[in-house]
């Protein structure tokens, strides 16, 4: 298989890479600055494109791979790869679920605990000294707490597991009502937001979640109210929850995720009763590594002609 | 029936407990408070003049009582402590003197456990360490932060099975934890029992402890005990810093023979050795376990119940001596 060309969208996992490099002959799309000179040149040797939550496979760049076979995404999210494209072109599209689901909802719950106890600001305030001038405020108990998740799928389910040993009730708010479940539906978003204490981002993003999380639905979580999220930066109007949290409307938020990564809105940075992680949800050595194993076990089984491990188109 | 301040029953309050800020008012309105800080007089002085006929105290969970202190309140018939530890407390001098004693009970151990399990995903998953990178601005410079490390299948050895620890058990399970403990004794539990915390340090790669101070879990976490966690061990201690030999913990942290640690709790508060002040493999807490609006509340009302219950001669709410 060292002569089918794999099209690396951006580095994302050195393990990942290196197996690439091994078994195919691997392009490093990230070396390339001239991108057009690029697919000039090797167009026609690329026969999969390996994408992650940065970068994808977009229309465009589907086009210009007239070899594609297969898009074998690193990561479960698919916002980044045009599925409607591949499927008119009968192109193969994988990606990584249930391994990453652990990991990705032990953030969450972390994310909650962070900022409903302050831990960040606990240490900053240990390590600044200022223990010696005095003991730190009271911070607002976790247990207990009612959590409306967005989205029931395997992470949002996760979540709610583990939330539920805090003692914390769960309601949810999805497309449909799940069946098999005891969790309090909601059909409404904002009658979700305006009944829990915790909201948290675990959906798809498609063109009809961006944004799902508005003024609108901050206002109804409130003052006292924390947003999570762990899904993608566009599923929240990053805009209006700066000028929400700057302004008290909402009281707090946990966030692995922004609307355009790795740029941070400053204005969160002196805030305290804020998280803020670089999308690290599956970033474990255990999860990426499984993440990756499963990346090269699609691409074997599409080029030995076997049934795809993870497919989604 | 309206009392006036001097019918309110007289309670000296020791050790100036954080939650009267909030609640003082209130307790002043059922009890005559003898605080000894708004005093001019020397605290020995203080309690001759006025407190020779004090039945009750109600002291914070700093405040040594020791026979010394006993000896001069003569009256002294129950002590309320706002902590549910009582490594501060001489509880064998209380009990030969007739003096009953009692706690905060269990009412801080969801928000400890919580707050155990927060610095554990926190330790692991490089939390707060990710949170310092972004707010540094180093995420556009460093496109990724360094991979941390899963929490499901961390065989998680809890040390003191009490409330405390048993509300982290709870906690950790569905994050798919494999738990075991070391207890005194053995309890009606289905996790492993090992009654030596360094074979429970053996079969570990995580250690929360949650144990009371006592003279026999003085220096319990040693070098030993580190050693036989591993290289990849984390320590979570949200319980009282002289459990763990705090000396021999930061050379391991330095050293790297263990690979991280939460600490709510130091040996000498609020001093915090320098040396894990620039680890970022640590999480440090300033003794906050406890600390919530809610527990706060309930430490108020259960404060007030216990003695409330003492002045009408009923049983205490949450005894600590078998009186």
């Amino acid at each position: 298989m060292e002569s089918i060309g794999v099209l690396m969208a951006c580095p994302m996992s050195s393990y990942l890479e290196q197996e690439l490099d091994k078994r195919f002959n691997l392009y490093r799309f990230w070396n390339f600055p001239q991108k057009n000179e690029f697919l000039t040149q090797h167009a026609n040797s690329i026969r999969a494109v390996v994408g992650n939550a940065f970068a994808g496979a977009d229309a465009e760049l589907i086009d210009s791979l007239p070899k594609l076979e297969i898009v074998s995404s690193f990561s479960v999210g698919l916002d980044k790869i045009d599925l409607n494209k591949c499927k008119e072109k009968g192109i193969r599209v994988t990606n990584t679920p249930d391994v990453l689901t652990e990991d990705v909802a032990d953030l969450a719950i972390g994310l909650m605990l962070a900022v409903l106890r302050r831990i960040c600001e606990c240490d900053r305030y240990v390590r600044k000294g200022l223990w010696k001038t005095g003991d730190f405020k009271l911070t607002s108990k976790f247990s207990g707490k009612s959590v409306g998740i967005i989205g029931l799928g395997r992470i949002g389910l996760a979540i709610a597991k583990r939330a539920e040993a805090f003692g914390c009730p769960i309601s949810y708010h999805s497309r449909s009502e799940k069946p098999n479940t005891n969790y309090k539906y909601y059909s409404s978003l904002v009658e979700l937001a305006s009944n829990c204490q915790i909201l948290v981002v675990a959906c798809a993003l498609t063109p009809e979640t961006r944004h799902i999380v508005n003024r609108e639905v901050m206002e109804a979580l409130g003052p006292k109210g924390v947003l999570i999220n762990i899904g993608r930066g566009p599923h929240v109007d990053e805009k209006e929850l700066v000028s929400a949290l700057l302004e008290g409307r909402l009281g707090g938020a946990g966030l692995d995720v922004f609307e355009n990564e790795p740029e941070v809105p400053e204005q969160l940075f002196g805030l305290e009763n804020v998280v803020l992680l670089p999308h690290v949800g599956s970033g474990t050595e255990e999860t990426r590594k499984d993440m990756a194993d499963l990346v090269l076990g699609n691409l074997e089984a599409h080029f030995l002609n076997k049934p795809l491990l993870t497919p989604v188109v | 029936m309206a009392e006036s301040k001097n019918d309110l029953p007289a309670v000296i309050v020791l050790g100036n407990p954080s939650f009267l800020k909030l609640y003082g008012e209130q307790f002043s309105s059922k009890f005559k408070l003898l605080k000894p800080w708004e005093s001019s007089l020397p605290l020995n002085q203080f309690i001759t003049t006025h407190a020779q006929s004090v039945q009750a105290m109600l002291c914070s969970g700093g405040t040594r009582v020791t026979p010394s202190l006993l000896s001069q309140f003569p009256s002294l018939r129950v002590i309320v402590t706002t902590s549910a530890g009582l490594n501060h407390m001489d509880l064998d001098e209380c009990r030969r003197l007739g003096i009953s004693v009692a706690n905060a009970g269990t009412i801080f151990s969801e928000d400890v456990a919580d707050f155990a399990v927060g610095l554990l995903i926190d330790v692991l998953r490089k939390v707060s360490a990710a949170d310092r990178f972004v707010r540094n601005g180093l995420w556009p410079l460093h496109r990724d932060y360094p991979l941390a490390s899963k929490v499901g299948g961390r065989k998680v050895g809890i040390v003191g099975l009490g409330s405390i620890g048993l509300e982290v058990a709870k906690r950790l399970e569905p994050f798919g934890c494999v738990i075991s403990y070391q207890s005194r004794k053995k309890k009606p539990v289905p996790f492993p029992f090992y009654p030596d915390v360094h074979e429970l340090a053996t079969k570990c790669d995580v250690l929360v402890i949650c144990c009371a101070l006592t003279d026999q879990t003085r220096h319990l976490i040693n070098k030993e005990v580190l050693l036989a966690l591993g290289k990849q061990g984390i320590v979570i201690n949200i319980a009282r810093g002289a459990i763990i030999n705090e000396m021999e913990l930061v050379q391991c942290l330095v050293q790297g023979e263990i690979a991280g640690a939460g600490l709510d709790v130091f040996k000498n508060e609020p001093n915090v050795p320098e040396e894990l002040l620039s680890l970022d493999n640590v999480v440090l807490s300033p003794h906050v376990a406890f600390l919530t609006e809610d527990s706060f509340q309930d430490l108020y009302e259960l404060m007030s119940g216990n003695l409330e219950a003492f002045f009408l001669n009923k049983p205490l709410l949450t005894p600590v001596l078998d009186d």
